[in-house]
């Protein structure tokens, strides 16, 4: 089992994955929305198979739909780590 | 009415280095691009031309021609502002075999992994339409827009249709070109296994010792505009394309035609379209793959078109210092082609020693040569052909 991880390690791993598709560090917030980080669906399903490799939560494409900013995404794989 | 079309824009990422001048400057200089029996990009840094995003997003096949695009364009003077609005211009690129690297690397995550590992990015990156797509989107060109795929004439047949998007007037400006990134296990062992690439990883086009091609990549871009346009914005004319000529073999899947059937009239076609007489080609851009069968059958199809003039006339092959671009070789021969016109210059082909018995025209042999001016501007052609039995040839004239 993939240990426990605090939700500052959630985020932090989150924004590293979206500096690495290309976004600009700083402009990465709990409170960003990926439309406006240009994050479209493509990343988000790289950014699911990130999170399910490294922390054993699956994510559905069904749930992405409903997902519209990086502290969305950290709240989703917090509650489902825990 | 039919439109003058001239190349304004000139880009290359090739074996010799990034850019179109260096590609010139050091194929005159009979520099050669090979290395360990293989044409890399060695100095190319993906990050040095796009985003991060873009890059992530792209097969290196669509990032050399972003790259390409990029420099073409700022030669053209478009990188501030275009002077067309995007829905007049159009974008074709080919490729022999598109995101080949990007197919390989997911079969093997398919296979170790399963399909849940596989990456979303998978079908944008392998497309062989992705880099005419890519293009596009970065420069906003909304006209007319796709690639060619015609195997190692794919470069030369985008930007013959390119031509004839301006010539007809349903474009007022076309980014053309080919692109090619295939040097990786699967490709260079399958063209290996079909017994086309030199088993001694030398290039020597047209020499008694040739023994297949040298597996390349690399891609050439140019920006073709409608002349009256051009010449209202006042862009510098680097040469222009005149003539477009294309066949079949309709004959084996991969050797050419014996007799060169089909890559002549492809010759003697695009010299009709440029009404330019034989006698009047100032240099051949040949094929000049290095392999058995290509030089000799290409050699057979000059005599056909050029007849007692044949061997007189300075034919070389770029392939000689950068190796086989497969479907970037068109694109890439047509950029050095329209450089070595504007300075007058045939280029040599490097290595050729050893005459090969019926090989007997002049293929520029040790270093280059000046171009004879026939009381007119220099024209070329630049041939391609491609396994299927694809011939292309394209007539470029000097700037005036």
């Amino acid at each position: 089992m993939p240990e426990t991880k605090s939700k500052e390690q959630i985020e932090q791993r989150v924004t590293d994955a979206l500096v690495e598709f290309g976004e600009e560090r700083e402009n990465i917030t709990p409170s960003a929305r990926f439309e406006d980080l240009e994050v479209d669906s493509l990343d988000l399903v790289e950014l699911a198979q990130i999170v399910e490799e490294e922390y054993g939560v699956e994510i559905k494409d069904s749930d992405l739909e409903h997902v519209q900013t990086v502290g969305d995404v950290v709240e989703m794989i917090a509650q489902r780590s825990s | 009415m039919s439109r003058d079309v001239v190349i304004t824009g000139l880009g290359a990422v090739t074996p010799l280095g990034v850019g179109a001048p260096t590609l010139i400057e050091r194929w005159s200089a009979g520099d050669s691009g090979i290395a360990d029996g293989l044409g890399r990009c060695d100095d190319f840094e993906p990050a040095d031309h796009m985003s991060r995003c873009e890059a992530r997003r792209a097969d290196r096949f669509t990032q050399l021609a972003v790259a390409a695009a990029e420099e073409a364009l700022a030669q053209a003077g478009w990188s501030e502002d275009a002077p067309y609005d995007g829905t007049e211009v159009g974008c074709v690129i080919g490729t022999g075999i598109g995101g080949i690297a990007t197919i390989e690397d997911q079969h093997v995550i398919l296979r170790e992994r399963g399909r849940e590992a596989m990456s979303p990015l998978c079908v944008p990156q392998m497309m062989p339409n992705a880099a005419a797509g890519a293009i596009a989107m970065r420069h906003d060109l909304r006209g007319e827009c796709y690639g060619t795929v015609s195997a190692c004439a794919a470069g030369a047949q985008a930007i013959g249709a390119g031509m004839r998007m301006v010539e007809r007037g349903d474009a007022r400006a076309c980014l053309v070109g080919g692109t090619e990134a295939g040097i990786t296990p699967l490709a260079v062992a399958a063209f290996e296994k079909m017994g086309a690439t030199s088993k001694l990883g030398v290039s020597r086009p047209f020499d008694r010792r040739r023994d297949g091609f040298v597996m390349g990549e690399g891609a050439g871009i140019m920006v073709l505009e409608d002349a009256d346009s051009a010449a209202e914005r006042d862009a510098t004319p680097l040469g222009r394309v005149v003539g477009y000529g294309a066949t079949a073999d309709a004959h084996h899947v991969t050797a050419p035609h014996p007799e060169g059937d089909g890559a002549a009239r492809a010759m003697q076609a695009a010299l009709r379209d440029a009404e330019v007489e034989p006698g009047e080609v100032a240099y051949v851009n040949a094929h000049g793959t290095s392999t058995p069968l290509n030089d000799r059958s290409e050699t057979v199809a000059l005599k056909r078109v050029f007849g007692d003039r044949a061997g007189s006339i300075p034919v070389s092959s770029l392939k000689s210092s950068i190796g086989h671009l497969l479907g970037a070789a068109g694109a890439v021969e047509a950029v050095a082609t329209t450089l070595a016109l504007g300075e007058a210059v045939a280029p040599p082909t490097i290595n050729y020693e050893e005459p090969d018995e019926g090989l007997d025209l002049d293929y520029v042999p040790g270093s280059s040569r000046p171009l004879e001016r026939n009381g007119r501007a220099p024209v070329a052609i630049s041939n391609s052909f491609g396994f299927g039995g694809h011939n292309v040839v394209l007539c470029f004239e000097a700037p005036e």
